[in-house]
């Protein structure tokens, strides 16, 4: 089995998984969630690391410099708007007075 | 920095990471399934922070990594920027800021891909990996482009209206065969610079001809699309470094974007196509839309009155749309249900799916208020309740609990889920005027014997009706 058959098998069946995980969610927090989801996708941080540290080419480091600081502020900003959101959501018996 | 290691944990220094890739995933996995459920959505989003963490930190091993500077100031950089914009964004804003994170993840990926194309001889690529390159300057362009004008519909720096020309969907979806065809031939000459420069050019255009058509009011959408895409474009990269990690966590955020974006239609009563090639509904800004029947009368009513009648009920629901959250007067409306709770009256919140800008922005924005979840509730779970409510006070919404939606088929949001407020015994309109919303279609429930008008301001009608509240 090449690699990319086989690496079509995992982005298949991690689909399969993301369609059923989600799709029990409550609407009060489809906005966080979208967040949080979309910090998630900037796991592309890790595609980016290895182009910015690699030395085949000078001018690929310069690109992966610029992924990186894309990703990092998709991952970083993406986690801390979300846990500022979710912070907020409090049940009511500890709250209230 | 694998070189400190001895020699017997360097050689299988690749199957601990992927090892560790595996540790993240399933992280991952129970941080998304965290997220689903309000009690535990907090320690969700902190599990999927530390999975990202380990993965980051476990990749910096790898020995294709050899130099660190770059790294260290891209990291340092970009996390100065995420970090200024999560803090200082107001929660208002949320559509916005979650739009331009996405565009720059959906950059980023672009990017990766444009990276591995420069770091070896065109010729020296493989077929698969061309395929996959090619796709990620695809997917991760359109998402950068298309993220950033949503952002600038937002924003209000570009029209919220439909912007078309003639022909639009025919000659975006040419465009659409015409990169698909660059990949295809960057693949059988990967030699050709043109062909990338070419493809990666019409794709970020791409981006930005097929969100400038769509209406403002339907950016929530877009973005959740975009974000499923984001998601896509990162596991296309995962497929260029050869990296599971990235393909499964792209693919689930791929997979949860597509059924968010499916759910947000249904509760807008719309489709995927109408909402993507229909040019339908702009942010309702520019233009009033036509005027209300002058013939049909209304009945205003007055704080003193509004105060009487919620204080000696035994149920209200409160009714909350977009309008409350541009006056700002949140936290007067947590102040006025207080002191009816503390008279007995029990108050609940009714939230429509699609109420605030995003669904579920409503919710955030009452929170922010610090309204209590478990006193929201879902659209399906207060509807059967209102016919035993005594009042309903309905602030800054109006179409989404418009009548018409079920009884005039030819309406545009005829079949649209509302709020069945007209079953309860009386309800209370707090609106500046009789102006349509953003569908631009009359409310009916505003001249029912049951209703009554109480115009203003949303902040300035709350804080009368707080003070009268003190007086009864």
């Amino acid at each position: 089995m090449s690699g990319l058959i086989f690496n079509l098998f995992i982005f298949v069946l991690a689909s399969f998984i993301g369609f059923e995980l989600i799709s029990k969610v409550p609407p009060t927090l489809h906005t966080p969630l979208m967040s949080g989801a979309n910090a998630i996708s900037g796991i592309t941080i890790l595609g980016a690391l290895i182009v910015a540290g690699q030395i085949d080419s000078q001018i690929a480091q310069y690109i992966g410099f610029v992924a990186i600081i894309f990703a990092t502020i998709n991952v970083v900003g993406g986690f801390m708007v979300t846990d500022r959101m979710l912070e907020m959501f409090k049940k009511k018996d500890k709250n209230n007075e | 920095m694998s070189d400190f290691l001895p020699p017997s944990i360097q050689s299988i220094l690749p199957d601990l990471i992927q090892l560790v890739y595996l540790v993240a995933t399933g992280i991952f996995i129970i941080g998304i399934k965290r997220l689903g459920s309000p009690a535990t959505a907090r320690s969700g989003n902190q599990l999927a922070a530390l999975g990202m963490f380990i993965g980051v930190v476990v990749t910096l091993f790898d020995q294709q990594i050899i130099t660190y500077e770059y790294i260290i100031a891209g990291i340092v950089f970009g996390a100065a920027i995420g970090a200024y914009a999560a803090k200082k964004v107001e929660m208002t804003a949320m559509p916005e800021m979650v739009a331009i994170f996405n565009g720059f993840g959906g950059g980023a990926s672009a990017v990766v891909a444009w990276g591995e194309f420069t770091r070896f001889e065109a010729s020296a690529i493989a077929t698969q990996d061309l395929v996959t390159i090619g796709l990620s300057i695809l997917i991760g362009s359109i998402t950068f482009t298309g993220s950033f004008i949503a952002f600038g519909k937002l924003k209000g720096f570009i029209s919220g209206n439909p912007i078309t020309f003639p022909g639009h969907n025919i000659f975006n979806g040419l465009l659409t065969i015409g990169t698909l065809g660059l990949v295809g031939w960057l693949t059988y000459d990967p030699t050709s610079q043109l062909t990338f420069w070419l493809l990666f050019g019409i794709a970020l255009l791409l981006g930005v001809l097929t969100v400038i058509p769509i209406g403002g009011a339907d950016m929530p959408v877009v973005i959740s699309l975009l974000n499923s895409y984001s998601g896509i474009a990162a596991s296309m990269a995962g497929f260029v470094i050869n990296n599971n990690l990235l393909i499964i966590s792209g693919a689930l955020v791929g997979a949860a974007g597509l059924i968010l974006t499916n759910i947000m239609c249904k509760a807008m009563n719309r489709t995927l196509g109408n909402v993507l090639f229909g040019a339908f509904g702009g942010d309702g800004g520019s233009g009033s839309g036509p005027a209300a029947d002058t013939d049909k009368t209304v009945r205003e009513t007055t704080p003193d009155d509004v105060a009487l009648q919620c204080a000696y009920s035994d149920r209200v629901v409160i009714v909350p749309g977009y309008g409350l959250a541009v006056a700002q007067a949140q936290h007067v409306l947590k102040e006025v249900a207080d002191k009816l709770e503390k008279r007995g009256v029990e108050v609940k919140y009714g939230i429509h799916p699609v109420a605030g800008r995003m669904p579920g922005h409503m919710n955030v924005l009452l929170a922010e208020a610090d309204v209590p979840y478990d006193q929201l509730y879902d659209m399906e779970q207060i509807n059967p309740e209102f016919k035993s409510t005594d009042v309903v006070l309905i602030i800054g919404a109006n179409d989404v609990v418009n009548p018409v939606a079920k009884t005039e088929p030819g309406s545009p949001i005829y079949g649209m889920p509302i709020m069945d407020v007209d079953e309860a015994e009386r309800t209370i309109v707090f609106k500046r005027s009789l102006s349509p919303g953003f569908a631009g279609i009359d409310n009916p429930l505003f001249y029912k014997e049951s209703n009554q008008m109480f115009f203003g301001d949303a902040k300035k009608t709350l804080q009368s009706l707080a003070k009268s509240l003190d007086d009864v």
